[in-house]
């Protein structure tokens, strides 16, 4: 079909855009520097750490992350004494009833699935203004922009402008669908003390709670771009080994 | 029966295949088959697609087996599958992102088959077996999409089983059959679920026929002329079967990259949220290799006719054999075609531009253009030009053509290489 390929391949790339940058008069929140960007990108685990700390002593008041279990931190460097322990600090429902046929709540353990701050979502909506926070465990997947859209919004709260009409119980975010968001600024400046000295400030636990965030949306991640770049590597040779036997095979032929 | 270089080492072999041919098949249709020495690079997508095909079944039976089929439990079970189950993200990136795959390999072949003529007689019938795999894929991804009931996954079900109210009188009785229930539930989720497993079954076999229907006359060819004899045609193996691997590597590299650097690129973030009937997401909006009919559906105000259309542009693919009144196959030998052939792929492509943004202003505009264009293209354009165009003159033979009189002749009668020096 020879040489008019580029065009429509060009105008197919146009015509692909707008599927993952369909944005509305919302700005599009500035793009950051991650760990794990690239295809060698691995998770930053002391950003990791510091970002389960805000989750847990802020985000996790009114979020939950259903898909994560107390188990699974042992992926961000945590022993397991430091998993146990951080498990034993909760109190879950055991699953099934004692021998009197009560069910009873006990420590968690770390098989366990980290249990979120509220029984259900009524509770949850009755506690938060009617508004349902979301379930953090795959935010970042399921947000267009991902970590750069959430780090927006945990950083993007500013006054609104003058002729703004502004809900009662709403909030301004630069970067929220329609500038309307219910939760209030979630983080201010030393909201958390970290234990590695790292001063605390609101685009500091924003990263870190993010990386944390990207980690509990996308866990294998770093398998994923390890096992990438040996296939692609494999490939590539094979490419070239049948690429050099076909010069070869059809040397003759043509 | 004729001997076999395949089967002459074993005894066992010739033993069985004097009673059930099934290396002598083997022998004449994927060893001696002769093919056309011209093909380019755009005839290996056939090949590929069939590998895809092989690669979408082999991942999905192994999803199956971690997955869930119910409305309260399939959202997790996926979860699951992507968390906690051994290499259970790479299956399921590599089936997600297979899906397409496939359709870009079956969108190129196609498209080959429309530059080249590959249709015309006698592959009419060849022709209409693809359409058909092509409308059972269509089916098979609306099913899979719908598996891991997210938010994108549960409205493009309610949105598409809802075309079906457009029939007068029994569509909404339709569409309560469809979905087994008053709205898109889990009954819907199960069905969906049976179908998505057995489909997939029915392409194989349609995509024997399609082999059978190729071999019959073989391959078509750039040049879209007959092969006269030996001389235009080298045996499959060693020579297809190595450009073929050679095609495989390089789309597997394309393939790998989406799997463990994009995984997620082509889908869309609504459906990492759960399925919620309650909440409608902003746009509503198919994976990209439906977003073309999704297109036509939406440039027409009426609704019985936007599902006729949309339905239609792909059932025109069946007419096309008849629709093309030229008698020249290849484009190459035809200087308006040619041309014409572009139109329609930028139109495709505009038509895709149309399906991925919300239907506003400039976005309504190019829609109806360029659907009417897609219809006009083969109900007027092609009878047309296949009656007005004067095509230029077709060379003698493919070996003529390709290898420039004198090695011709060198390479001899039996279409075998020549011995290397």
């Amino acid at each position: 079909m020879g040489k008019p390929t580029l065009a429509p391949l060009a105008l197919m790339v146009l015509a692909l855009t707008p599927l993952s940058a369909r944005a509305e008069a919302t700005p599009s929140p500035p793009r950051q520097q991650w760990s794990f960007d690239g295809i060698f990108g691995t998770y930053d685990r002391a950003a990791a750490q510091r970002g389960f700390q805000v989750y847990k002593e802020v985000c996790s008041a009114c979020h939950p992350v259903k898909h994560l279990y107390f188990r699974d931190l042992a992926d961000l460097g945590y022993n397991e004494d430091e998993v146990k322990a951080i498990a034993s600090t909760y109190q879950v429902t055991n699953e099934q009833p004692n021998d009197q046929g009560q069910m009873f709540q006990r420590p968690a353990r770390p098989s366990d699935s980290i249990p979120g701050p509220f029984p259900n979502d009524q509770a949850a909506r009755v506690a938060n203004n009617g508004a349902l926070p979301p379930d953090l465990s795959m935010i970042v997947k399921a947000r267009d922009g991902g970590p750069d859209y959430v780090f927006g919004i945990l950083t993007g709260y500013k006054d609104p402008p003058p002729a703004f009409n502004l809900l009662p119980g709403m909030n301004y975010n630069e970067y929220f669908p329609g500038h309307q968001i219910a939760m209030p600024p979630p983080l201010s400046d030393n909201a958390v003390t970290f234990a590695d000295g790292t001063s605390a400030t609101v685009p500091q636990m924003a990263h870190d709670v993010v990386t944390f965030l990207t980690w509990a949306a996308e866990p294998n991640l770093e398998p994923r771009h390890r096992t990438g770049f040996k296939v692609m590597m494999f490939l590539i040779v094979m490419a070239g080994i049948f690429y050099a036997a076909k010069r070869k095979i059809w040397a003759t032929a043509h | 029966m004729a001997q076999t270089s395949l089967g002459a080492t074993s005894r066992i072999i010739r033993w069985i295949d004097h009673r059930l041919p099934f290396v002598a098949m083997l022998q004449r249709e994927l060893y001696d088959y002769p093919t056309p020495r011209n093909l380019s690079y755009w005839w290996n997508f056939g090949s590929l697609s069939g590998i895809m095909l092989v690669v979408m079944i082999v991942t999905g039976i192994f999803l199956a087996m971690q997955y869930t089929p119910h409305a309260d439990l399939a959202f997790d079970s996926v979860e699951r599958i992507m968390r906690d189950v051994d290499w259970g993200w790479m299956l399921r990136y590599a089936h997600m992102n297979g899906a397409s795959m496939f359709f870009a390999l079956v969108y190129i072949h196609l498209f080959r088959g429309l530059y080249y003529g590959s249709y015309k007689q006698p592959r009419e019938l060849l022709w209409i077996l693809g359409v058909i795999i092509l409308i059972l894929m269509i089916m098979t991804a609306f099913m899979g999409y719908v598996l891991p009931w997210g938010q994108m996954s549960y409205w493009a079900a309610t949105v598409i089983t809802n075309l079906f109210s457009a029939i007068p009188l029994i569509g909404q009785s339709i569409v309560t059959f469809l979905w087994g229930g008053f709205t898109v539930g889990n009954p819907t989720l199960n069905r969906f679920y049976a179908l998505h497993y057995l489909l997939p079954f029915v392409i194989l076999a349609v995509v024997l026929l399609h082999l059978i229907a190729l071999h019959r006359f073989g391959s078509n060819n750039p040049l879209g002329i007959d092969k006269r004899g030996p001389q235009d045609t080298l045996p499959f193996h060693p020579y297809f079967t190595i450009k073929d691997l050679f095609g495989l590597a390089v789309f597997l590299l394309i393939y790998s990259f989406f799997v463990f650097y994009a995984p997620n690129f082509l889908g869309s973030s609504d459906n990492y949220i759960p399925a919620n009937p309650m909440q409608t997401p902003n746009h509503i909006v198919p994976e990209w290799y439906l977003l073309p009919y999704y297109a036509i559906l939406r440039s027409v105000p009426n609704k019985l006719l936007g599902v006729i259309l949309a339905f239609g542009s792909i059932f025109l693919m069946f007419l096309v054999p008849w629709l093309d009144t030229s008698p020249v196959r290849s484009a190459r030998f035809r200087p308006v075609y040619k041309w014409v052939f572009w139109l329609l792929v930028i139109d495709v492509i505009a038509l895709g531009w149309v399906g991925a943004n919300p239907p506003e202003g400039l976005v309504v505009t190019v829609g109806q253009i360029a659907t009417l264009y897609y219809f006009v293209h083969f109900l007027v354009l092609f009878p047309v030009i296949g009656k007005l165009e004067r095509p230029r003159p077709l060379p003698a033979s493919i070996a003529a053509a390709v290898l420039q009189g004198g090695t011709g002749a060198r390479l001899g009668t039996a279409g075998a290489p020549v011995a290397k020096p």
